[in-house]
Parts: C-alpha cells; structure tokens; sequence
C-alpha cells in the first residue's frame, strides 16, 4: 500500500513537471535580441515600454556588436544589435540593418580647460598622439592626457573608427566605463576623452567639433560629424517571429521615439 | 525478550542517523574540494589553447599585448612585472607599517587603545575593494598627480599605494595573533634578566612569533596579486611595460576589463583564460609558501 502511494507521487510530480515544461513551450516566447553594449539603455528602455503594452518579455544580451551581428546570423537571437553601420561582407551574407536611432560621441575636457573647439582632424591627431600639448591647439601649456575606453568598448569603437585612429591611439587610461571617464576628465585639468553624449555631465564641457555644438539637433541633420548609428540586424530573407516583428514595428514606429529620446539618444524615425 | 529486541532496533536506527549525518557532511566537504577541482581543471583546459596557439615563451615573455588589432599581438610580459612590482611595492610599504601597528597593539597599547585600533583595521577589511577604488581615484589620483608634477595620476604608484592600504588589515590582524600567542613567561623572563620593554618585545616577542608574521605578509601578498577592482580604477590600465609613474595593467586587470567584449572562441578570450591560469599559478605558488611557514609553526608548538 505504501509502496504503490509513493509510485503514484512519483507519477503525479513527473506530470506535473511535463506540463510545465509544455506550457513553456506553448507561450508565447519572448524576444532575444543580443549586441552592443552601447544600446543597452536604448533597448532597456523600450522592452519595458513594450512588455507594459504587450506582456512580450524583451531579453537583451549585452556582448559587443559584433558579437551581436554574429548571433543574428547564427540564429541564436531575433534581433542583433549593432552600433556601427554593418560592414559589406555582413550583408554579402543575408544580414539587413535598420537604423534606430542615432548616437553622438561628445569630446569631453576639463571644465577650467580654455579649448572649446576642434577640428576632427586635430582631435584623430591628439589622440594619435601627434599633438602632445594643449599649447599647440590654443590651450594652457600642458601634457594632454588621453582617456579613452577599454579594447572592445562600443563607444571606443565608435570614436576611433569615425575620427579614423583605430589602434592608433596612445591612451595614458583606459578606463572600464563612461562614468570613470566622466569622473577622470573631471578631476584632470589636462585630460581629454571622449563618452556617448547622453552620459555627458556637468562636470565635464564637450567640445564642438568643426564649430558645431553637439547636440540632439546637430546629431540628426548630420552636421556634428562624431556620431555613429544604433542600428537592429535582422536576416533579409527570414522572416521575424510573430512577437519579434511586433517589436520590432514598435520600436520603429513613431510613439517610441519619445522613449528613444529618454534613453539620451536621437530617434531614427 | 521483548525489551531485548527494541534494544536491537533502537541501536540500529541510531546507527542509520550516524551514516546519514556522517554522508551528509562528507558532501558538504566534498563541495568545497570540487569546486577547487572544477575551477582548475577549467583554469587548464581553457587557458592550454591560446598558450599553445602563441606560443609559451611569446606568450610569458612578449612584451606587446594588443588583442583587437589586425594583427593582435599576445604578450603578457607587462602584466606579469606590474603584477609583481605592484605587490612588491605594496609588501614595501604595507608590512612595515603594519608589523609596527601589530606589535604596538599586542604589546604596548592600553585596553582602549586597543579596542579602538581593533575596530578600525577590521572595518578596513570590511571595505569593498571597488570602494577602494573610488575613493583612490578621487582623491589619491588627482593628489598624486599634484604632488609629483605629473601630467596624469593613475599609476603604477597609486596602485601600490592602495594595495599597501588594503592588505593592512590582513598584515595586522595575523601578526597580532601570533604576538599575542607569544608565552608570557619569555617575557617575563626577558624583563627579569633586565631586558627593557622594547628590547624584550624585539628580541624575544618578535622572534618567537616569527613564522605567524612570516604568514601574514605571505597572505597579504596574496591579497594584493589578487586584487582587480582597485587597482583597475587608479592604474590608469595601459598595457604598457611597467615604470613607477606610468599607466600600467595589471593580470587580474587584463583579465577582468577585456572579458566582458571578447567574444567566445576567439583567441582573445582564449589569450585571457590563458592569464587567467598564470595568475591562478601565481596564487598557488603563494598558497603553498604559506602553507610551509603555517606548518612550520605548527610543528614548533
């Protein structure tokens, strides 16, 4: 009698767990979208406005661009995320990008600096270390400093492939995250460094870059020249599952560019 | 007979109880011993590849490492000196300091003194290390800086500076065990053939406490080799060859700050698990150094 009571215990557990599993499977799957690091409040952002809407979870995974576009294409992810343009040989192989919304790389000083305006060009020769001293672009006479990102970082990737100084750079820090650099130029009246506009504090003055001020305005039309693309990766001749398009329509679509905007950076559409 | 046959039962349902508490804390135990297994045959199996794939004696002895050019170059040479200048300069200044702080408090110190101290070196131990690292790039980067005429402050220095302020609560609390353990009787008898206090403490506390302190500046090395958060803040993190008043980047930097974007496969990521397992390595050497003074010890007493 005992025996057979623990059988059935046995079968009713299994069951139960069966039919969890099964319904796992049956509800409606949410969406992964993987990729830069740099996208990560933009997606943040939107995935909770659109599980409030649709009770879709959006499930993001924060691995570089690259990684990201490497995902889509393996099939490991809905929607990459990339922030850089995608490259020629990516599309040669099914890959479509769709450009969400745009992201200015501010170049930051130190608020007591006198410098408030540069060229790209002298920027790519400051932090190719060309130019050593602030003197020689108007400053104080004083070693310039270079903060910049660590290898892999989204924002560094951003700014050396725009301003054309990738591995060129000759960092004096190569700091773990935005804030770091924010609170590094802060504190060093002869540094200089460079973070996602969004980020930019007041303890901090970015530069205008060829005369025009950074801003969400200028980053739109174009004019401010250091900014690059937040751009969603999906294969061209496949298409998106159900809940994936759906979300994919809304953060396209024009109501989430107010929460585009929230997140610090210029809406696409 | 009856009673008998309980009797019987009972002892046999006792020793039911004994096995199972008896397997139950060999798994326990065995959790521990496992993980250690685990994270080292992990260590190796993940980190031989990229050590095979560079080459050892490019990989230990390469002085370039720059991982996400064209042509990456993995060369660890700088991470393994600055490694072991930084915990070198941290042993320079922290155990000094922290030896004194030791003997003071166990021989010379009054009561309150004492518990005061007490307080604050373990409320030092309890500080999380990325706090450490905060408050040492806030105030210690920029005096630094001030102080020596540089242009920028995060260095090698400061990060000796921090790693000497981080293992003092290690040095200290180890050494004051061992002073404490120390027989009153030698230095009764040392004061008795007219010894002063401080010769006494010198001569006889210090010598007799000797493979304690011995231990305490071994785990404060291993403290301070094994230390990321901190030092990545106020290091500066360049891979450049070490030099006091340059951005350096130490093994436990290299690893932590290029972990996060290297993607999987790539000999990158292999190239960090590889440093991964020479830090590992390091940390075993330390280990069994301070398993050798530990045992020492324990065979004297």
């Amino acid at each position: 009698m005992k025996k057979s009571f623990k059988r059935m215990g046995c079968l009713i557990l299994c069951m139960v767990f069966l039919c969890g599993v099964m319904a796992g499977c049956a509800q409606n799957e949410g969406v992964a979208t993987d990729g830069s690091t740099s996208m990560s409040k933009v997606i943040g952002a939107l995935g909770e406005a659109f599980k409030s809407e649709t009770g879709i979870t959006v499930t993001y995974n924060a691995m570089g661009s690259g990684a990201g576009i490497q995902a889509v294409l393996e099939g490991r992810c809905d929607i990459g995320l990339s922030s850089r343009d995608l490259k020629d040989e990516e599309k040669a192989k099914g890959l479509e990008g769709t450009v969400l919304a745009y992201d200015g790389i501010a170049v930051v000083v130190n608020p007591s600096n006198p410098v408030s305006d540069l060229s790209v060009q002298t920027i790519a020769s400051i932090f190719k270390g060309e130019i050593k001293n602030w003197s020689e672009v108007g400053g104080n006479d004083a070693e310039i400093v270079l903060i910049g990102r660590e290898a892999g970082s989204g924002t560094r990737d951003g700014f050396e492939s725009i301003t054309e100084t990738e591995d060129q750079c000759d960092y004096r820090q190569e700091l773990t995250s935005t804030g770091d650099v924010i609170t590094t130029v802060a504190g060093n009246p002869a540094a200089i460094g460079y973070a996602s506009l969004a980020s930019v504090k007041e303890s901090v003055k970015p530069l205008n870059v060829d005369g025009i001020t950074p801003s969400e305005a200028t980053i739109k039309d174009g004019s401010y020249l250091i900014q690059r693309p937040f751009v969603l990766v999906t294969k061209r001749d496949q298409a998106l599952g159900e809940s994936a398009q759906r979300f994919f329509d809304y953060v396209t679509s024009k109501e989430a560019a107010t929460i585009i905007a929230s997140a610090g950076v210029v809406a696409a559409q | 007979m009856a009673p008998l046959r309980f009797l019987k039962r009972d002892v046999k349902s006792k020793r039911t109880l004994e096995r199972v508490v008896h397997g139950t804390f060999l798994i326990m135990g065995l959790i521990t011993v496992g993980c250690v297994l685990l994270i080292t045959i992990y260590l190796i199996v993940a980190g031989l590849p990229a050590i095979r794939e560079i080459g050892l004696i490019d990989f230990l002895f390469g002085k370039e490492w720059a991982s996400t050019e064209a042509e990456p170059k993995f060369g660890i040479l700088p991470f393994i000196l600055t490694s072991v200048y930084g915990t070198a300069g941290a042993i320079v200044l922290g155990v000094p300091v922290g030896f004194f702080t030791a003997v003071f408090l166990s021989k010379l110190a009054g009561k309150r003194v004492r518990a005061v101290v007490d307080t604050a070196v373990n409320l030092l131990a309890g500080i999380p290390s990325v706090v450490y690292g905060l408050v040492g790039m806030l105030v210690l980067v920029p005096a630094v800086r001030e102080l020596f005429g540089l242009p920028d402050g995060a260095s090698l220095f400061s990060a000796i500076i921090v790693l000497a302020i981080m293992i003092l609560p290690s040095i200290i609390k180890v050494s004051l065990t061992a002073l404490d353990a120390v027989p009153k009787d030698y230095e009764d008898a040392s004061l008795a053939l007219g010894a002063t206090p401080v010769e006494t403490y010198f001569k006889v506390s210090v010598p007799a406490a000797k493979s304690g302190i011995a231990a305490a500046v071994v785990l404060g090395v291993g403290r301070a080799i094994g230390e990321a958060m901190a030092v990545m803040m106020v290091s500066g993190n360049v891979a450049n060859m070490p030099s006091l008043f340059e951005s350096v980047r130490f093994l436990t930097t290299a690893v932590a700050s290029e972990m996060a974007y290297a993607s999987e496969g790539s000999l990158q990521r292999n190239a960090l698990f590889s440093i991964a397992l020479v830090l590992f390595l390091f940390i075993m050497l330390i280990n069994a150094t301070l398993n050798f003074f530990l045992k020492r010890k324990g065979e004297r007493e």
